[in-house]
């Protein structure tokens, strides 16, 4: 594991020397995927000279196109180096059609490991049992919950939740649907709660509210509660912090995707009011906030852009990939030298209404 | 300095860190920031709704009337909390409403009255929706009437309520709720919190039980949350708002209500005596009312009647808001005049209609006028029922006249919330008495916006909210 640099003049250099290691493993057909091997045939230019630090990456690459993880067949994206290890296949979205794919081998160890640092023992005593209620299936989230339990000791429960499922019938105005599915997942969830002795959870804000309203979580064992998924507003964290957890379980917000892996976010302090700020894992993952109309710049802190990715690992090279969300650019904050995003939601939520629907 | 007006959970103030900001519809300026609500807080808060009907229960009914009577006073006439630390005159509730709800003071002041007017005859408006009972029996459950043992049970433990905008005179609709031992949770509309938050501080210091007073501004979400979860509900709005609830035994829609005015051919002749009064159900109150008439049906006469309505509401123009002659309401939200206007326009282009107002307006039928936009009275004359301006409402003063013989006048007009018949004819009168599609029945010549206190308004509030059971005794 890298070590975290402590200053942003450190992480920067950091950022630079992890990204002249990654092209030059990415575009060297010794190590490189054919994905990016034909690429560069068709450019014309070479990034293992042109790309000396993140500025230039950002400066000569555009934007990824997730397209590309629809449309191409997997073995595109295979580094020589991994070439005849099975790999696994991680899906995203696909309510409809055909879904994007991302295949990896050990990211979501390493991640998740990172991440597990954040938790505190006292929350997620180690060992104890974890439930997970959420989207499994093609997902890396179930596998990487697994093994960050397991990781610390720990075995892991699971409820299923299908979230284009969901997605379908909230899109056709079946909400009667949506309710019921809802119900079934947290009555599964709550059956578990009684029956067997849990610690920990991971779970989407809106089904944590769903098994708090059922049963008082503290009572039932449970210590620390790790979300993601979906948009949490201040005012949503507030609700699950004061009433639906109280002071006796911890609250861990996190942002995460199968393309970036997993950003945690900062202690929330009492001047944050509750707005949570997210910090990806750099320098495997950068995460940018920018001006949607000029996406190369970034916005000044403290004003709303939207989220761009960009994912290095040996796995898989992504740059700059646009997220459907925009956030708020926040400053580098202990334990983080580098920008994070804050109350990340979906692209363009002013405009239009939000159907996130139930998970 | 904006007003910050907070939630009410169960009567208690909630400050919540996401807010909506309200604003004057002529300077922009933010009037107040509204304390929005998650749907969860909804659902924490009904879980304890039983505590705050048993609160509520335990006042006697003599003593909810007498607590609706100093509320009204106090509306009407004292200094309430608005916000933490904050609190508003009657004068400045008058002067914040128009400001933000686009109606002229006078409009502001009338619905004031009108709400005042049902919390202190908060008596008889009971005798009309319970048919006279003796309340005590609600104190205790069970008792006699006309002789027979009666019991009654509450049919939910609150009654939620989805507020609409428009107009602050609606909410004269759930107060009887209280003083029938029903908690309310309320939503307020998104450019109207000042009149349901006030309303509620008068109940309070009047007396009521905090615990049984809800005032939760929230989201789509919030608002199903409380619809789902009362038990009971009113909801407000226009079709596409309230459609998914029609037919919901639980939740009573009050949607457009295509109020009429239909004159039978014995009483035709005679139609300009009544000018006046079609004209003043159009208009009054800005048109906004579902209780507003938005078509005049008639067996003969339809253009001269149309022209003499387009002579008296033509030239009505926008006044200061101050202007106690004003009968305009400028639009809070310019976009849906502009929408109201585009849709009108669009229907004059299908043959077989006339707008009559035009030649009498002398300009455009949307006028901007001190910084705010307004639509000024429409009067179409339609050939049929069919034509897509024959059946509108808006909200403005608009009606259509449409030519119909008095013998197929039932079959066309569809569902309407006010009729208000001009006729002697005992045999038309009969039929109208046995339409279904008539909630409100005026006989003789009677605005749609007379209200009586002693008939059920729009649906009977106490049928909603309780079931009689059959008891016996040994």
């Amino acid at each position: 594991m890298v070590s975290q640099p402590a200053t942003t003049q450190s992480a920067h250099d950091q950022l630079d020397s992890h990204v002249r290691e990654m092209i030059a493993w990415h575009f060297s057909p010794a190590t490189g995927c054919p994905f990016w091997l034909d690429w560069t045939r068709k450019v014309g230019w070479d990034p293992c000279k042109e790309v000396r630090s993140f500025n230039d990456l950002i400066a000569r690459f555009s934007h990824f196109q997730d397209e590309w993880l629809r449309d191409l067949q997997p073995d595109v994206w295979v580094p020589a180096h991994y070439k005849g290890r099975p790999y696994n296949i991680f899906e995203t979205g696909g309510t409809t059609g055909m879904p994007k794919q991302r295949i990896g081998w050990d990211d979501y160890k390493v991640d998740y490991e990172e991440f597990s640092s954040k938790l505190s023992d006292r929350h997620f005593p180690r060992g104890a049992a974890w439930l997970m209620v959420g989207p499994t299936g093609p997902r890396r989230l179930r596998l990487a919950i697994e093994h960050l339990a397991n990781f610390r000791g720990s075995p892991c429960y699971f409820v299923d939740l299908d979230p284009r499922w969901v997605k379908k019938v909230i899109a056709d105005k079946k909400f009667d649907q949506a309710r019921a599915y809802m119900e079934h997942v947290v009555e599964q969830a709550a059956t578990l709660l009684k029956h067997r002795k849990i610690a920990a959870l991971f779970t989407t804000p809106k089904l944590l509210e769903a098994l708090g309203e059922k049963m008082n979580l503290h009572e039932t064992g449970i210590r620390g509660v790790f979300c993601g998924g979906t948009t949490m507003n201040p005012q949503t964290v507030r609700f699950l912090v004061e009433e639906v957890l109280g002071d006796g379980i911890g609250f861990y917000p996190t942002y995460g995707n199968t393309l970036m892996g997993l950003a945690a976010s900062a202690p929330l302090r009492p001047e944050d009011k509750f707005s949570i700020t997210y910090y990806a894992p750099q320098p495997r993952a950068v995460l940018r906030v920018v001006d949607p109309a000029q996406t190369e710049r970034t916005v000044g802190y403290g004003e709303w852009g939207r989220v761009e990715l960009t994912t290095m690992t040996k796995e898989l090279f992504l740059p700059r990939f646009l997220e459907r969300d925009e956030a708020i650019r926040r400053q580098p904050r202990e334990p983080y030298a580098w920008d994070g995003v804050g109350e990340v939601r979906p692209f363009g939520a002013m405009e239009k209404t939000i159907v996130e629907g139930v998970y | 300095m904006p007003f910050d007006i907070p939630a009410l959970r169960l009567g208690k103030a909630y400050t919540s860190l996401e807010t909506t900001e309200v604003k004057d519809c002529r300077t922009g300026e933010v009037l107040a920031r509204v304390s929005q609500v998650n749907s969860g807080i909804i659902r924490k808060d009904l879980a304890k709704i039983g505590e705050s009907r048993r609160a509520l229960k335990q006042v006697p009914s003599e003593k909810l009337i007498d607590i609706c009577r100093v509320a009204g006073e106090l509306f009407l006439n004292s200094t309430l909390p608005l916000g933490e630390g904050q609190s508003q005159t009657p004068r400045q509730y008058v002067e914040t409403l128009s400001a933000t709800s686009g109606l002229p003071f006078a409009l502001v002041r009338r619905n004031m009255d009108k709400i005042a007017q049902v919390l202190g005859n908060m008596r008889r408006v009971l005798r009309g929706l319970t048919r006279s009972l003796d309340l005590s029996i609600l104190d205790r459950g069970i008792g006699e009437h006309a002789g027979v043992r009666i019991s009654f049970y509450p049919a939910a433990e609150c009654l939620g309520v989805v507020m609409p905008s428009n107009s602050p005179g609606v909410n004269s609709l759930w107060l009887p709720a209280i003083a029938l031992k029903i908690p309310v949770l309320l939503k307020p509309g998104r450019e109207e919190p000042w009149s349901p938050f006030r309303l509620i501080q008068a109940l309070m210091a009047a007396g009521c039980p905090a615990e049984a007073l809800g005032f939760y501004p929230t989201d789509h979400e919030g608002a199903a949350e409380l619809l789902r979860g009362c038990g009971r509900a009113l909801v407000f709005g226009d079709q596409s708002t309230t459609a998914p609830y029609a037919g919901n035994p639980a939740i009573q829609v009050h949607g457009p209500g295509y109020s009429k005015i239909l004159i039978a051919e014995d009483q035709i002749e005679r139609w300009p005596d009544h000018i006046e009064l079609i004209a003043s159900s159009i208009a009054d109150n800005g048109g906004r009312s579902c209780i507003n008439a938005s078509a005049v049906v008639v067996p003969k006469y339809a253009a001269e009647i149309a022209t003499a309505l387009a002579q008296r509401l033509g030239p009505v123009a926008p006044q200061p808001a101050a202007d106690d002659r004003a009968m305009l309401s400028a639009f809070a939200n310019p976009k849906m005049a502009d929408a109201i206007d585009a849709m009108i326009t669009e229907g004059l282009t299908a043959p077989g209609a006339t707008e009559m107002t035009a030649i009498y307006r002398k300009g455009a039928r949307k006028v901007a006028f001190e910084g705010a936009t307004y639509l000024r009275p429409t009067i179409v004359l339609c050939e049929s029922f069919q034509h897509p301006l024959a059946n509108r409402e808006f909200l403005f003063p608009y009606a259509s006249v449409v030519e119909v013989p008095q013998t197929d006048m039932l079959g066309q007009i569809g569902h309407s919330l006010v009729v208000t018949a001009i006729t002697r004819d005992m045999a038309f009168r009969q039929s109208l008495l046995e339409s279904p599609l008539i909630e409100r029945l005026n006989l003789g010549a009677i605005p749609t916006m007379q209200v009586s206190w002693d008939q059920p308004h729009e649906g009977n509030l106490f049928d909603f909210l309780y079931r009689r059971r059959a008891v016996e005794i040994k």
